[in-house]
């Protein structure tokens, strides 16, 4: 692999009789990095393909009322014309699929299992963004500290860091949710529990972006253009916010991408262990945990969450692992 | 509750009448006979698969743990059944098919008890010959040790309370308090001779003899009492003795080889298999695969087989018909709290009465394989029954929001309210009522919450406690409530009695009606059997009318047995497989 500095460099080396040609001026342009890293993962494929995965989800769950007014029923809407009221299972095959209910209908109350899982795509992606998005930026402010001013200050983050990093967080989240009071700073049922998932997988994996985040400062604070900026009198938050955030961009932007799935996960889990949004909402987590009692009867009930758990933790890995690879080439190993 | 709990016994004569006169609501499916061709409900009526055949090991599992295994210290239901294996109380419930388990028979009596003629002193003569385990006879004194022991509740905290609600304790606070092992001070219970023992009641109880049938009055030798410790060796009196006791694991029970047929020619116990293990703490599911994999016998706690196992077994015709369903005296029902506004107000009540989807209430629970709709609080069996449907159960079984309405409209809220579902959160029935009320009153605009909560606390933290459930606004809480007699103060005191009202670990949830307590205590002084029992029933019509429950399901359960299994019925009084008859095929 090429080191993303070469072309520019090159470009220099260029004698300057040979850049007047039209066609070749286009070929040795200067790039910025971000141009670059463009360039590389547009080669490849499969972080493209999980890329534009990705963006599908995402329209789906922001398009998910639309989609589900167009194609499907209400996700909370019962259909028990649907379900054998004394067996439970719904009526037809392969748990009731049918042009009415492509994915087919949850058992005892038929509902529709393909609106539900358009709507879970809103709740897991909601959460794993905004749970993202509050590691990302404790993890960003904490490393950047902690690299930047080295010393106790480090000692100290670093530490926390451990200790948050010890922390059993799946077994933390169980008792939060079981103890939170029914109405907190005017928050209350859904958005309450939103909020509190968020809070619960957000403020626990900060230290994973905090300490990538306090490596890189660590080598960047040493380098030649910090060394620069400082003789010329710059103060601290200035070289913080003006000459190490912008090099940290690339990593920050990597780590949030895989940390997206992984919070997806996380967010089933909690779902699957009853702790999740509250039901009815749709959840695949809840839908998927619903389907493993059922599985010896109506095993296709299991399939539309199992199946869209799968597709989404998948697509942002093989896009997060392209990007890493675009913008770091170095980094893979 | 997770189990069935036997809620009381008393209500007088009450029992012996009551439950002589169930036959009328029971079952049609006929009484005694047999049969060995496998069918659904080859069990329920008949014993299926008779044999005399020994040997063998019965395999049972317990998806939970018992109270206690020490006759003194027992509450549920299947924890009575089991306690015959190993103990022997001085009268029990024969073990026969069908409304003929109803009846009470001598076990360790000669005959059932002789009653003063003011049904104040009971007196039971012990038969002859009989031993514990490592040989030593059993005496009357051992009799009184053990229901002496039983009165402790600091000590033996889960069995009932009956003996110290009748006997004439004067003071006696048992054994461990008294420490006296002669029993001087318990003036209440007499033993002129080893084989003689007389109770003497301070009110009059014609129905005693059901008292006799608790474990709690199996022999235990005070030499051998260790408290709360006995449960780790329970002293056989017995057909079986306890070869390894692992507390929350497992134990083994093995054949007790001083217990004499002979000395029990009455309650109808076969002891067929040489040896009986039994696990505990068994994921349910578990049990469940095992029982269909014929790896298992029985699942001891008789909650019956998953909702996912019953759609497997209904489904699969070769499954089906290894399959009994028995109904249950257990009502599946929604409490509306009453110290939550906007349920305060009656109207507003009636409002979720009428729109409630009840056809969506028995689809949680299964359909036809889960039970019936309910249109009253009280199950079928119970005496005094009468089907009270005011509310269009019957005939609009999806509700009537028009109706729903107009009672909106006079409670003052034509537009609806919003309130809190409450259930258990481990409960999958449970959860699914909470949706389909949900959608049923959204109909009407009352928009609700769920609120699901731990089921090992909902009695003592959330639901049942009257503080947090105001607090929290659970307007709605989801339950059920289950008497194993069939019995209208068995199955009603406990959950209509706003005298029984505390702070928390309710089972009440809210309903509080002067008139309802007053017909109570006069059912309780009614010594007519017909006009005790329609009290019952007017009871359940003032419970209606006030529209405190909302009823839900009258409860079936499906059991499942495997083919191994011989000698195999529903008992009615236990309203499960009797433990005491099965025998395994080799």
């Amino acid at each position: 692999m090429t080191p993303p500095l070469e072309t520019t460099e090159s470009t220099a080396e260029v004698p300057p009789e040979v850049t007047l040609a039209g066609a070749s001026r286009k070929a040795i342009e200067g790039r910025s990095l971000s141009q670059i890293a463009w360039l590389r993962l547009k080669r490849d494929k499969v972080a493209i393909a999980g890329g534009i995965v990705v963006i599908f989800l995402i329209l789906v769950a922001i398009l998910a009322p639309l989609i589900v007014k167009l194609i499907g029923h209400p996700p909370n809407e019962f259909h028990y014309d649907q379900v054998d009221p004394d067996t439970s299972l719904p009526y037809g095959s392969w748990g009731g699929i049918s042009w009415d209910f492509p994915f087919g209908v949850e058992p005892i109350n038929g509902r529709d299992l393909f609106s539900r899982t358009v709507y879970g795509a809103q709740v897991s992606l909601l959460i794993a963004f905004l749970a993202t998005l509050l590691s990302v930026i404790i993890g960003v402010v904490m490393g950047v500290i902690a690299g930047y001013f080295g010393g106790w200050v480090d000692a100290v983050i670093s530490r926390l860091m451990d200790i948050f990093l010890a922390f059993p967080i799946l077994l933390f989240a169980l008792a939060l949710v079981g103890a939170m009071p029914n109405e907190v700073a005017g928050l209350n049922g859904y958005w309450l529990r939103v909020s509190i998932i968020v809070f619960v997988i957000g403020f626990f994996n900060w230290p994973y972006i905090g300490r990538i985040v306090r490596g890189q400062t660590l080598s960047l604070r040493e380098r030649e253009f910090v060394d620069a900026a400082r003789s010329l009198g710059a103060r601290s938050p200035y070289i913080l916010a003006k000459e190490l955030l912008p090099n940290l961009v690339a990593p920050i932007l990597v780590y949030s991408t895989l940390l997206i799935p992984t919070n997806i996960l996380f967010e089933a889990a909690l779902s699957f262990l009853g702790v999740g949004v509250p039901p009815p909402t749709a959840s695949w987590g809840g839908m998927l945990y619903q389907a493993t009692k059922w599985y010896t009867v109506d095993p296709e009930f299991m399939f539309p969450s199992g199946l869209a758990i799968f597709v989404t933790v998948l697509a942002f890995n093989l896009f997060g692992d392209g990007l890493r690879d675009a913008l770091d080439p170095r980094g893979r190993r | 509750m997770r189990k069935t709990r036997v809620t009381a016994v008393a209500a007088g004569a009450a029992l012996a009448l009551a439950l002589s006169a169930c036959g009328s609501g029971g079952n049609d499916d006929g009484d005694g006979g047999s049969t060995s061709t496998p069918a659904f409900n080859a069990a329920v009526g008949h014993v299926y698969n008779p044999s005399d055949t020994k040997g063998g090991t019965l395999k049972m599992a317990n998806d939970s743990d018992w109270d206690s295994l020490d006759g003194g210290d027992m509450y549920y239901g299947y924890a009575w059944n089991f306690s015959r294996l190993y103990l022997r109380s001085l009268v029990t419930f024969k073990s026969a098919p069908g409304k003929e388990a109803n009846e009470l028979v001598p076990d360790l009596a000669e005959s059932l008890g002789e009653s003063s003629s003011d049904a104040k002193t009971w007196t039971y003569k012990l038969r002859k010959g009989l031993k514990y385990e490592d040989g030593t006879p059993i005496t009357s004194k051992d009799v009184k040790y053990a229901v002496a022991r039983s009165l402790d509740k600091d000590i033996l905290v889960n069995g009932p309370t009956y003996f110290s609600d009748f006997l004439d304790l004067q003071g006696y606070a048992g054994p461990y308090k008294d420490k006296d092992l002669t029993m001087a001070n318990f003036k209440a219970v007499d033993t002129p001779d080893d084989q003689t023992i007389v109770f003497h009641l301070k009110k009059p109880f014609a129905g005693f003899d059901y008292l006799a049938m608790l474990p709690a009055t199996a022999p235990v030798p005070p030499e051998k009492d260790t408290g709360t410790k006995y449960k780790e060796h329970v002293v056989a009196s017995g057909p079986y003795m306890f070869k390894t006791n692992e507390l929350g694991k497992s134990f083994t029970l093995v054949r007790n080889e001083y217990y004499d047929a002979k000395t029990d020619p009455d309650t109808g116990r076969k002891a067929l298999p040489d040896e009986i293990d039994v696990d505990l703490n068994v994921n349910q599911a578990d049990i469940d695969k095992r029982l269909l994999a014929n790896d298992l016998d029985v699942a001891v706690s008789a909650l019956g087989v998953t909702a996912e196992t019953r759609a497997q077994v209904v489904n699969d015709p070769n499954l089906k018909q290894y399959a009994d369903s028995s109904p249950q005296p257990r009502t599946w029902f929604t409490a509306m709290n009453a110290d939550v506004a906007p349920f305060d107000n009656e109207h507003c009540r009636k409002a979720v009465m009428y729109a409630a989807d009840k056809e969506g209430y028995l689809r949680a629970y299964g359909g036809k394989n889960g039970g019936e709709i309910a249109t009253n609080m009280m199950p079928t069996m119970i005496p005094g029954f009468r089907e009270i449907d005011l509310y269009e159960a019957k005939s609009k079984p999806n509700g009537d929001l028009d109706k729903a309405k107009d009672e909106l409209k006079q409670c003052g809220k034509p537009d609806g309210f919003s309130t809190n579902i409450s259930y258990r959160a481990e409960r999958d029935a449970e959860k699914a009522t909470a949706e389909a009320l949900q959608q049923s009153l959204d109909k009407i605009g009352i928009k609700t919450e769920l609120k699901p909560y731990p089921q090992s606390d909902y009695g003592k933290l959330y639901a049942g406690n009257v503080d947090y459930s105001k607090n929290n606004g659970l307007g709605l809480k989801i339950y059920g409530w289950g008497a194993d007699w069939n019995d209208g103060f068995g199955f009603l005191s406990q959950i209509v009695d706003s005298r029984v009202i505390r702070p928390a670990g309710n089972t009440n949830f809210g309903v509080k009606d002067p008139k309802i307590d007053q017909m109570l205590d006069d059912a309780l002084s009614e010594l007519d059997e017909s006009k005790r029992n329609k009290i019952w029933g007017d009871i359940d019509e003032q419970l209606m009318k006030d529209a405190y429950y909302l009823p839900g399901v009258w409860a079936s359960t499906l059991f499942y047995r495997p083919e191994r299994l011989t000698n195999v019925f529903i008992s009615d009084a236990y309203n499960t497989y009797d433990y005491t008859t099965l025998g395994v095929q080799k």
